[in-house]
């Protein structure tokens, strides 16, 4: 059912549907509207989940790493400085091999601090072992939350999911959101059943130590997992297709691809700008195009691969820094091509709209303008170079 | 081979101290019990992947989140119908929960949930090296309060911590000794009678950071009690509603059986602040016994 | 995938201890014993057991020799002895 709603709004009602059983989150801004609903539901009796208020983020994290262990579905939500305060209990969850999903409102990272939106802090996260998928708008932050309980929750998979919705822009934007209904929400997700879990009846040992002569194979478990999800998540976007009748690949979307000479390749909320722009180039007879990345996490090397291969130029927008070196996805981006037969003469790596800085179709437009001189490392658009001094005095 | 839902077969020191108390503290409390545990010996001794030597379900998560773990559990418990038929009970030792692990505690407390939080206290990070926490007591030899030329060791008194939890208007607080089995077992079956939020706190003997032998674990907890060094107390909705009344002795007689505390043995000033501890305990907590006829 | 990640209950009984102890066992004389189970309460291997006077015993698969049972015993019905095949 078609309704104008603020993404916040959206997303907890998407999750009352995903009936989870235990609701931990400390507010930060700009999560926080996500929780408050989420806390009203709950006092209105319209949802029956234990809505547990912690001191902090890194318990927050922790009790649904409790209440996932215990073999009930769980949620939280949380931004920037949070994400960082239960990163220790993110890799913690992961390793655990526990399907614990969040919301994560995409902001940038103190210092200086800074409520507006980037992709620092999730981006920062993409090594810890959780599934990473970045919404463009706000009706695929929902979808995404469904597909993730869904990919989590697989027998094969046990994985936590984080779905990033870019903050303020798709967290207090509002948008026209085809809402979907709880049967076929149910038809979708069916109920967590927990592959091992604390319970009395048959009793196990989660989190034990694990020397030497066996942590590696954990981690290799991890990481071929993540290779598995690669395979399992377009087949769950097709089931998906055939319940809610929307079309989602899952791992990425190619926009105006098939000619295009230019592709921008991006995450999140700028991939509308950016198919706006493409829209007005392609009206003038540029040949241009997006590759939006939904999955950060599991990076799906291979397609992107096969997406851009025969792409002359390539420009990869960053919202976040590898401070120090390169940009982290035009690197991620860069390394798909390394030793195969066949890759774009140019990649270019652009940094732009860091802490909540508007990216306006002219920045857009500037980025497809530079990206036809050699391959720029890490240029920032849309710099002040008024606020740069040698010294501070 | 006695029942018991704690196994043989950990890697726990001889003699040690926090073992014996966790199974004395499992064995109370059942079968039906979930435990949550932070980091430290006891999750380290009794879980080396693939052997674990608990008989019930039990998960290990970080340092200093087991209250905040053991409220999900508890959460999850509670949504699944069975909270009137399954114990929760966080557990940690002295770091885990008076110093790094006291955020979660706190909340843990301050929500009510339905928990017993279990602290061993062997008043030191045993199991990274033996470095202070803040339940180290006044003057002990730790390896990050050592003694030296000039330093007679920790300077600080121990961290209220049972005053601290009883703080948070929870319904049950107890403090129990490995020396005292029986009453440690009387105070979790207690606690766990009761609904809400419960902490005990059981000191525990560790025969390598103590430096004593590995057979005097008993003695050493029964002489810290019965020196007023460490009161048996209960605290029942915010009132002092037990002591274990003891026959004071000279905190000599506990110090002297400890490595940690050999090098106060010459330095009667020393012995006298700590003997003032002793004795501000005894009057606080009233554990002399009255008319005690000879 | 899964690799290393849960341990099954009790899985610790395969880690026989025993072999830990150099210098003594204890020995239960059984003569004295009044059943009072204090050693049972107190043994940090659960490796003590008996059912009424005079049955008491130790496993010596798991004993580490930490002698509090002996220490604890009101009766003085265990000593600690020298363990097999010391000096």
């Amino acid at each position: 059912m078609k309704e104008l709603l603020e993404g916040s709004m959206a997303v907890a009602e998407v999750v009352r549907l995903c009936k989870p059983a235990v609701i931990s989150a400390y507010p930060i801004t700009p999560q926080t509207h996500i929780v408050e609903e989420l806390a009203r539901i709950v006092a209105d009796g319209r949802m029956n989940a234990q809505f547990v208020n912690v001191e902090s983020e890194h318990s927050a994290a922790s009790v649904v790493l409790g209440a996932v262990a215990t073999g009930v579905r769980a949620y939280t939500a949380t931004s920037s400085q949070g994400l960082f305060y239960m990163s220790e209990v993110l890799y913690n969850i992961a390793g655990m091999r526990l399907p614990v999903i969040m919301t994560t409102a995409a902001r940038s990272i103190s210092a200086p601090i800074n409520i507006w939106n980037d992709h620092q802090d999730v981006v920062s996260l993409r090594d810890s072992g959780w599934i990473q998928f970045h919404a463009e708008d706000i009706q695929e932050a929902v979808d995404l939350h469904l597909i993730a309980y869904r990919l989590g929750e697989d027998k094969s998979i046990m994985l936590p999911v984080m779905v990033c919705m870019d903050g303020f822009i798709l967290t207090h934007g509002l948008e026209t959101v085809d809402m979907p209904s709880p049967e076929q929400v149910d038809k979708f997700l069916p109920p967590y059943k927990a592959p091992y879990k604390l319970d009395v009846e048959n009793p196990l040992t989660l989190g034990p130590l694990v020397d030497p002569e066996y942590y590696t194979e954990a981690r290799y478990a991890l990481n071929k997992t993540h290779e598995e999800a690669l395979a399992l998540i377009p087949k769950l976007a097709a089931e998906f297709a055939k319940v809610f009748g929307r079309t989602y690949n899952g791992l990425m979307e190619g926009y105006q691809l098939k000619d295009a000479e230019k592709v921008i390749v991006a995450m999140g909320s700028v991939c509308g700008t950016i198919k706006e722009v493409i829209d007005e180039l392609r009206a003038k007879g540029k040949k241009v195009g997006l590759l939006k990345i939904t999955s950060l996490r599991p990076f799906p090397a291979n397609a992107i691969y096969d997406a851009l291969k025969n792409t002359p130029k390539l420009a990869v927008i960053d919202r976040a820094l590898s401070l120090g070196s390169f940009a982290p996805l035009s690197a991620e981006v860069k390394a798909v091509f390394f030793g195969k037969p066949k890759k774009p003469k140019n990649i270019s790596s652009f940094v732009v709209g860091m802490g909540g800085r508007d990216i306006t179709k002219d920045s857009i437009k500037e980025i497809f303008r530079l990206m036809n001189g050699k391959d720029k490392q890490a240029e920032f658009i849309d710099l002040k170079p008024e606020l740069l001094k040698e010294s501070y005095d | 081979m006695s029942k018991t839902l704690f196994a043989p077969g950990h890697t726990a020191c001889a003699g040690c101290g926090q073992s014996m108390a966790a199974r004395l503290v499992l064995d109370a409390a059942g079968p039906n019990t979930i435990i949550v545990n932070n980091t430290g010996c006891l999750e380290v001794f009794s879980t080396k992947y693939p052997e674990s030597c608990w008989e019930v379900p039990f998960i290990h998560s970080l340092f200093e989140n087991a209250a905040a773990v053991a409220s999900g559990v508890e959460s999850a418990v509670k949504y699944l119908g069975k909270a009137d038929t399954i114990n929760v009970i966080a557990q940690g030792g002295d770091g885990g929960t008076a110093d790094i692990g006291l955020q979660a505690l706190s909340g843990m407390l301050e929500r009510g949930h339905n928990i017993l939080y279990v602290c061993y206290d062997n008043e030191a990070y045993m199991n990274t090296g033996v470095q202070r926490s803040g339940l180290t007591p006044f003057d002990t030899n730790t390896t990050t309060s050592p003694v030296g030329a000039v330093s007679i060791g920790n300077l600080r008194p121990k961290k209220p911590m049972p005053e601290i939890a009883n703080a948070h208007g929870i319904p049950y607080v107890a403090v129990a000794s490995s020396g005292f089995g029986q009453d440690l077992q009387r105070k979790v079956k207690k606690a766990l009678s009761l609904k809400g939020p419960k902490y005990i706190q059981v000191h525990v003997p560790c025969p390598l950071g103590w430096r004593h032998e590995t057979n005097m674990t008993i003695q050493v907890a029964k002489a810290a009690v019965e020196t007023g060094l460490y009161p048996l107390i209960e605290y029942e909705n915010g009132v002092l509603s037990s002591r274990r009344q003891i026959a004071p002795k000279p905190v000599e007689e506990y110090l002297k059986l400890q490595g940690r505390f050999k090098h106060l043995l010459n330095k009667p000033e020393e012995i006298k602040k700590i003997q003032e501890i002793a004795d501000n305990n005894i009057k606080k907590y009233g554990l002399k016994a009255e008319a005690q006829q000879a | 995938m899964f690799g290393p990640l849960i341990c099954k209950p009790g899985s610790s009984k395969s880690n026989k201890t025993g072999p830990w102890r150099t210098e003594s066992r204890p020995k239960f004389l059984k003569k004295d014993c009044i059943a009072c189970n204090m050693c049972v309460l107190v043994c940090p291997e659960s490796c003590i057991s008996g059912q009424g006077k005079n049955t008491y015993d130790f496993d010596p698969n798991y004993c580490k020799g930490c002698g509090n049972c002996a220490a604890i015993c009101p009766k003085k019905d265990i000593t600690m002895v020298k363990e097999e095949g010391t000096q």
